[in-house]
């Protein structure tokens, strides 16, 4: 990616001075983006790298003069085209937007209008600022969904939203932003939302038709390492400040402030690999599962063993089989062929006709904190339920074992104790997670994608403490996840599925040491690193593979 | 398609269950009135011999089982009975008081879902304005009135003061259509009020729920205009909850006419109904409840159907 140093004036298309938003809550005004200054200059791709709160999407959201209900512009200047946004009536920014400043957005599935079709929703901003007739923009947009290796662009824009993928979905709308050819798109995590290996495309995709049309862009990610391959520039936030600005070569080679550098390190972490033991029993066996939903085959022939005080991780993209997998296990889903061993016991394949001791040792933790626990008990009683339901305690047992649960979990005990799970942040909702799991005292725990919702720092933390726990206590965890860090940081075996197979399985020394297994290459050499010439890279090795 | 063809043939057999359970409760319902025909028609004085004859006579001494089935099985076969009051078929007279019933729900509904789906959407997109509030308050106002007040009060207006329409809308089957428009007039608008109230409403929410999905901001962020988004971005969408809530107010336009055809003098169902139960013309009250059964539950069955048609998921299946 050619850095841009030409700082000329002229070339200036956005500029924002000392941006501040706020935003509506508990009856307060909260200073979202406190003072923000931005340059944008033509054809250039700026980078905004923060954890979630930090104003990221809001500043992106403003450069388009456009602020999310209960939020508001308390000063600064936003310039754009010898305007400031800050300040036009809604009818000027109505007729910039679509037109000469267009959006990405994270989820493409929920930003497409399910009633219509994706050709009428990309043509509609064209005809209804009178950029263009409607033959023309149809024959455009085709030209568009060539020019972002869309499958069959001649007809592929006839479909529904839910009838394409999600990687599709996701060029379907960065081609709808480039409809009117506007000098800025704000990409808002465009590809947070996909698999690696569909994530490499649309990166390879959305870069290669942003400089076809030099097009400008701020691109929106949490994810470094993607940020690194798409950006010139880079400025980090945090708390709606910045924290630093600099080429996105620089900042990667030398990153200045301690912030930048913790971001850096957290993919550093990592725990000693375990060795499987020879002779023991396994823990919990899969053994030769097929299963699946109604007509639908989802699991095929699936096969491994956990061993105590193991991290298995299972490792897979969307729709591999993964949490079908968990579900098998935890008796949610009664498998077709094949059993669950437990201990060398075969369970019952309901998890109704499991004894209630058996159902105590295994634990589920998910991936959304958020609707895995009742918003209307308190923390006290979420921790507290299972106690009384597997161990019968008493109330006054229970307070002290669930305090001393909090405080293993690093959340104080007597602050959290009563509160209700809608004061707390994502990561902390997380851990009273773990600590319900880990009150009813289990041998095995399922983590279904436990951190893919949260901030990469907060993340680490999850990792760290689960870590702890199987130290202190020994228990297995059999670790559901899509992200290749995580497995290499955590994981003891590896298990590595692909459309309700398992393709590749060993311990993670081996996994990741070459020669790999195609698929397992593929899943592995998709995930971005923080090198900014690794997309060219590893599209140009893929080029040559596929020609030689 | 296979899906769709499964969905709504479930729909519609469950409507037949519902519709069998119906006439099973009206048949017990009018069992349990006390008293019947014969010792209605007869007068206090009758002797319990006459009673019993005429009971005979009418089929009444028959029991309550062997009744439901030869009353099901007539009307399985288009035959409702005889009206027990005055020996006419009920078929014949149930069919012109229905025509009529039908033609008021059907003028009143031409009227009010179209301009309670436009007003909810005009309120949706001036939300918390003045002009939504206005209609807030006029739509709650229509609604807490009784019909019959509302029907006095446009009576009073328009009929007593004004003098542009007729007070009373007995209209006859040799009236000209113009005619019975003119006096259907005010009967037709009383209905309209008590049912766009809520219509109108049920639009203004199902649209303003969908305003905060990502698709909507998405269409904001594409410089769409504020009324193109409710027309062509939420509207479609919003179809389900509003098809389900006009659906009840159109079986209500045929149900709950009753008050209103009493004080219009309109010779429809509801007044039929009235009338038979006054002189305990008891199936010709089984089969005024039964055709109101059957006109609420095929409403509705037709709601749930269509609101399973605007889902694209099921009209363009993936593959």
């Amino acid at each position: 990616m050619n850095t841009k140093t030409n700082n000329d004036n002229k070339d200036v298309l956005l500029e924002i001075r000392d941006l501040r938003i706020a935003g509506h809550c508990d009856d307060e005004w909260h200073e979202i983006v406190k003072g923000i200054d931005l340059t944008l200059h033509r054809g250039e791709i700026l980078g905004l790298i923060g954890e979630s709160g930090a104003g990221k999407s809001t500043l992106g959201l403003a450069a388009m003069g456009y602020c999310k209900d209960g939020c508001k512009i308390t000063g600064g200047e936003i310039l754009f085209d010898d305007k400031d946004l800050a300040r036009c009536s809604e009818e000027e920014l109505r007729k910039l937007r679509g037109v000469r400043i267009a959006y990405v957005a994270q989820s493409a599935a929920a930003s497409f209008n399910p009633s219509h079709r994706l050709i009428d929703q990309h043509v509609e901003a064209a005809l209804q600022h009178g950029v263009s007739d409607k033959a023309k923009a149809r024959a455009e947009a085709i030209e568009l969904y060539r020019s972002l290796n869309m499958p069959d662009p001649e007809h592929i824009g006839e479909r529904y939203p839910h009838q394409v993928s999600g990687g599709q979905l996701q060029r379907a709308m960065t081609a709808m932003a480039m409809a009117c050819r506007p000098d800025i798109i704000v990409f808002d995590e465009p590809t947070t939302a996909l698999d690696v290996t569909t994530q490499i495309e649309v990166l390879a995709s959305i870069r290669a038709v942003v400089e076809k049309f030099g097009t400008a862009a701020l691109y929106i990610s949490h994810d470094l390492a993607v940020v690194a391959q798409m950006a010139d520039r880079i400025m980090v936030l945090r708390h709606g400040k910045l924290v630093e600005e600099a080429e996105t070569r620089k900042m990667l080679a030398a990153p200045e402030e301690a912030y930048t550098q913790s971001l850096w390190a957290v993919r550093l972490f990592s725990t000693n690999q375990k060795a499987q033991p020879e002779t023991e029993v396994p823990l919990v066996e899969v053994r030769n599962v097929s299963a699946g939903y109604g007509a639908k085959q989802i699991l095929e022939d699936v096969s491994f063993n956990v061993y105590k005080g193991q991290t298995v991780a299972v490792i897979g993209e969307s729709g591999s089989g993964k949490s079908t997998t968990a579900r098998v296990i935890s008796g949610l889903l009664t498998p077709s062929t094949g059993s669950v061993l437990y201990n060398g016991e075969e369970l019952p394949g309901d998890y109704r006709k499991r004894p209630r001791e058996m159902l105590r040792k295994v634990q589920m933790i998910y991936q959304i904190p958020d609707t895995a626990i009742n918003p209307r008990q308190t923390i006290g009683d979420i921790i507290g339920r299972p106690m009384k339901f597997y161990h019968g305690h008493k109330d006054a047992v229970v307070r002290r074992k669930v305090k001393e649960l909090l405080a293993l979990v690093e959340l104080e005990p007597d602050r959290y104790i009563d509160r209700r799970p809608s004061e707390l942040s994502g990561g902390q909702k997380q851990r009273i997670c773990i600590a319900r799991a880990l009150a009813a005292e289990p041998d095995f725990i399922i983590c279904d994608e436990v951190t893919s919702a949260l901030d990469q720092l907060v993340a680490e933390g999850i990792l760290k403490l689960l870590t702890r726990i199987q130290e202190k206590f020994g228990v297995s965890y059999l670790f559901i996840t899509h992200d290749v860090a995580t497995v290499r940081a955590i994981a003891d075996q590896i298990v590595v599925m692909q459309q309700g197979r398992v393709v590749d399985n060993g311990s993670r020394e081996a996994i990741f040491t070459p020669p790999h297994q195609e698929y397992t290459d593929l899943l592995l050499s998709s995930e971005p690193e923080m090198d900014p010439d690794w997309l060219d890279g590893i599209l140009g090795r893929r080029a040559m593979a596929s020609a030689g | 398609m296979l899906s769709i063809i499964r969905l709504l043939s479930q729909r519609v057999a469950l409507g037949l269950l519902s519709l069998f359970a119906v006439s099973v409760i009206i048949f017990l319902a009018v069992e349990m009135l006390p008293g019947d025909l014969a010792e209605a028609m007869l007068g206090q004085s009758a002797t319990a011999d006459t009673v019993a004859a005429f009971r005979a006579q009418l089929g009444l001494d028959q029991p309550p089982l062997q009744r439901f089935i030869g009353w099901m099985g007539g009307i399985l076969q288009g035959d409702f009975g005889v009206s027990l009051a005055n020996g006419r078929e009920i078929g014949e007279l149930v069919s012109t008081r229905l025509g009529n019933t039908l033609r008021l729900a059907g003028l009143a509904a031409l009227i009010s879902v179209p301009v309670a789906v436009l007003l909810g959407m005009l309120a949706a997109l001036y939300r918390n304005s003045w002009f939504d509030r206005m209609l807030n308050t006029t739509a709650l106002s229509t609604v807490s009135f009784p019909e019959f007040f509302v029907a006095y009060i446009l009576i009073l207006v328009f009929s007593v003061q004004l003098g542009w329409l007729p007070s009373i809308a007995n209209i006859t089957p040799e009236d000209s259509w113009l005619t019975v428009l003119e006096r259907s007039m005010l009967p037709v608008i009383t209905l309209s009020l008590v049912v766009i109230a809520q219509m109108m409403r049920m639009t203004r929410a199902a649209l303003i729920n969908l305003l905060s999905s990502p698709y909507i901001e998405m269409a904001r962020l594409k410089g769409i205009k504020k009324s193109r988004i409710i027309y062509y971005h939420a509207l479609p969408n919003a179809l389900a909850p509003i098809i389900t809530v006009v659906a009840l107010n159109l079986a209500y336009l045929v149900v709950g006419v009753v008050v209103v055809e009493v004080v219009f003098v309109y010779p429809g169902l509801g007044q039929l109904l009235v009338d038979s139960v006054a002189k305990r013309d008891i199936p010709v009250v089984q089969a005024c409840s039964l055709i109101f059964a059957v006109t609420y539950i095929a409403l509705n069955t037709s709601a749930d159907v269509l609101a399973i048609a605007t889902d694209p998921r099921l009209m363009h299946p993936r593959s």
